[in-house]
């Protein structure tokens, strides 16, 4: 897969924060721990109202024309230069690069995708943020979603990060790189190979013997944990932006 | 036996049932995985050499038309002569008729997809003539009379104790073994028998070179020289795509096939093949006619089209399906198509049409682990997102793709048209999953194909969208940085 280089801007005064529907949904909280941690590198954090999805499920699917109309009205979300954090790799993905894809003629569509970043990608390599870990002494996993892998090529941002952390032993788990099963649509259109997927990634993940894993896609987490909690497993995921603010017990958004 | 991409779900749910199949498809994919790792030690040179194999597969596929010519007038140059078909049965009836001509009976075969997509031994066995698999991998899957499972390793859905079972049961004589050694003896014996008395050689081809009209073959057992050279009629099997502009376009392509499919920094054999034995037959060896069968079969529809297009530089490596997730879980036979995975997913659409493969483009997570390995760089991801694209579209759109449309619900139109319909409108977005939020003890209770081995996620309380209300105004603006780490 091709990769253009990716320059990353200097720390900006401010940024726009994309939540994505599965945060807004489903773990609101992950929203508010990743502006704390925003805001704590001195950052105005700004969330345009407005917000609702970023269109991959529908261009997963093969509606591509419903994601255009979707994409536009995002897009018309962030009208400022700065640049737009996004707290998931796959949506990341489709706004860095899909987006492109839907309107290659449009320049405008090239300049928002440039504004994208990841959230552990903004933290690594806009903001160079040094974090200083007050937790206990644990083991965790990391599962880097394939998008924030092969679309992003940021599969180091989430390890770099944790390796700040002095107290935390980073475990690699078995087919660190394989996909966890869910693909949008395909966990329904493809169940059985789906689930037999997740049901590989889950018991991976639990032999690493941590009691939480950590990912950047509520995507993936969603997959996962509903398996480990169909499968009675006490392993659970957690976003990167929570534990990041667990460790660091940083106050803040609420 | 025989499975079927209409039924890929049915064959996909039986495999991740059984638990040899599982077995032996992990294992064989993470070892063929290994291999190929090891021998692309630096990620910057085989990105190098894509790059270098990418361009002269698009560029070979662009100038298409010019190059088959050329092809054509230089093999006749060197004394191979050269069939047209547009579609299997053509091919078939072209190679039937080649063998009738010399009266054959007896026909060896080198390992070939092209002639596993026309389905050339049922045909040929349909009419008398006895058609023998000589690559150990085909030889095995022939014997128990299925399909290969893998475009490079045939029988990998086999461990040794299925092979000692079958040579033991098919062959005569034959006592249960599973050491590997015995057993490739026990092929090579009965097969060095049928070398010689065969009439006909059949192959494939892995490139044909225009400049000179070369044939290339990659093989490892010598059985492809020997097909190749010692009946007196070779008939070499290609589809048209195979063709590349220029010798020093072999290198490259050799070399990434060989390490990405095998892992191999070379194969034990690299046939080029440039014709019959000298002219007047002042050679003792060679075969006295070589015929090259060049078949379309649905490409010219890939070729078409500029992003399809991108398909058919596939060179058959197979890296993709030691690398997908969905292949090691189902293996091959699940997709009911003769090449499956990844690579047999975009291409059997253009090969059968939709109608028959709608399954096989929503069969993929889009992780993207097969364009990462992919010797050429072919987007597969995205060909399976066009692919479903295809599959979905209304009757007023209009395609080159045969059976486009054919999957098209009206249901699912409906519920993306009115996801687009919220999704445009954040008043409606926020009425639909603050409902959903407030009926979250509901949610459980309904069962989707998503609860096949998952809970049902529950949502928060309230949305991040109603936690932040007013936030971009400032209005409700939190403070700034309170810890310090």
């Amino acid at each position: 897969m091709s990769l253009e280089v990716k320059l990353y801007p200097s720390k900006p005064e401010k940024v726009y924060l994309y939540g994505t529907c599965l945060v807004n949904s489903f773990s609101p909280e992950t929203g508010l721990d990743a502006i704390a941690l925003l805001e704590a590198e001195g950052l105005e954090v700004l969330y345009p109202e407005g917000q609702t999805c970023c269109g991959q499920p529908a261009y997963n699917a093969g509606y591509a024309d419903e994601a255009l109309k979707v994409a536009q009205s995002q897009m018309a979300l962030f009208p400022g230069d700065w640049p737009i954090v996004i707290l998931s790799g796959s949506c990341g993905g489709m706004m860095r690069k899909h987006y492109r894809e839907l309107a290659p003629e449009d320049d405008q569509v090239a300049a928002f995708a440039r504004r994208i970043f990841e959230f552990s990608e903004f933290l690594v390599h806009c903001l160079q943020v040094q974090l200083v870990d007050r937790g206990e002494p644990e083991s965790v996993t990391l599962h880097t979603s394939c998008s924030g892998r092969r679309e992003l090529g940021i599969h180091d941002t989430g390890v770099a990060l944790l390796s700040q952390l002095s107290r935390v032993d980073l475990v690699e788990h078995a087919y660190a790189t394989e996909c966890c099963g869910f693909g949008g649509t395909f966990s329904v259109k493809q169940a059985d190979i789906s689930s037999a997927m997740v049901a590989d990634k889950g018991q991976h993940l639990n032999d690493t013997g941590c009691r939480r894993y950590v990912s950047t896609d509520w995507g993936c987490m969603l997959n996962i944990n509903g398996h480990l909690e169909y499968a009675q497993r006490d392993l659970r995921g957690l976003h990167l932006a929570s534990y990041l603010r667990e460790r660091t017990k940083l106050e803040g958004a609420e | 036996m025989h499975s079927t991409p209409t039924a890929f779900k049915a064959q996909a749910k039986a495999a991740l049932a059984d638990p040899v199949i599982r077995q032996n498809f992990r294992g064989a994919m993470d070892f063929l995985r290994g291999k190929r790792q090891g021998v692309f030690p630096e990620q910057a040179e085989f990105k190098a050499l894509q790059a270098c194999a990418e361009t002269i597969k698009q560029q070979a596929l662009d100038d298409l038309p010019q190059l088959l010519e050329l092809l054509e007038q230089n093999c006749t140059r060197n004394g191979i002569q050269v069939h047209w078909a547009e579609s299997a049965q053509e091919a078939n009836e072209i190679i039937d008729g080649l063998i009738d001509q010399h009266d054959g009976t007896q026909v060896v075969k080198g390992k070939s997809m092209a002639t596993e997509e026309i389905e050339l031994n049922d045909y040929l066995g349909a009419r008398g003539k006895d058609c023998i698999e000589t690559d150990m991998g085909e030889y095995i899957v022939q014997l128990a009379g299925e399909h290969p499972s893998h475009i490079i390793m045939p029988a990998i859905h086999k461990n040794a104790e299925e092979i000692g079972q079958l040579f033991h049961e098919k062959v005569a004589g034959v006592d249960y073994t599973t050491d590997v050694d015995t057993l490739i003896n026990i092929g090579r014996t009965q097969l060095r028998e049928r070398f010689m008395a065969a009439d006909i050689g059949i192959t494939g081809v892995n490139f044909a070179v225009a400049e000179t009209g070369t044939l290339c073959l990659v093989e490892n057992e010598g059985n492809g020289r020997m097909v190749s050279t010692v009946p007196s009629v070779h008939i070499a099997v290609s589809g048209i795509e195979k063709v590349i502009a220029s010798l020093q376009d072999t290198p490259p392509l050799l070399s990434l096939l060989t390490r990405s499919a095998t892992g191999q920094i070379i194969t034990t054999y690299f046939n080029m093949i440039s014709g019959p034995r000298g002219y007047g037959e002042a050679e003792r060896d060679g075969p006295k006619e070589v015929h090259l069968v060049l078949i379309d079969n649905g490409r010219t529809q890939a070729y078409a089209d500029e992003q399809f297009r991108k398909t058919l530089s596939c060179i058959r490596c197979g890296a993709c399906m030691n690398h997908c997730p969905v292949y090691t879980r189902i293996g091959g036979h699940a997709y009911g198509t003769v090449y499956p995975g990844p690579i047999g997913q975009i291409i059997s659409p253009h090969l059968l049409g939709l109608e028959q493969t709608n399954d096989l483009p929503t069969a993929s997570s889009l992780c993207g682990a097969c364009e990462e390995v992919c010797p050429v760089n072919i987007p597969i991801p995205n060909l399976l997102q066009r692919l479903r694209r295809q599959s979905n579209l209304g009757r007023e759109a209009s395609t080159g793709i045969r059976g486009a449309g054919s999957a098209r619900s009206g249901l699912e139109a409906l519920v993306w048209k009115s996801w687009r319909w919220a999704c445009c409108r954040p008043w409606a977005y926020g009425v639909v999953t603050r409902v959903v939020a407030l009926a979250r003890p509901l949610l459980g209770l309904v069962k989707t194909p998503w609860n096949k081995g998952r809970a049902t996620p529950r949502p928060a309380p309230k949305t991040l969208n109603q936690l932040l209300k007013h936030r971009a105004t400032g209005s409700n603006r939190t403070g700034g940085a309170h810890g310090n780490h």
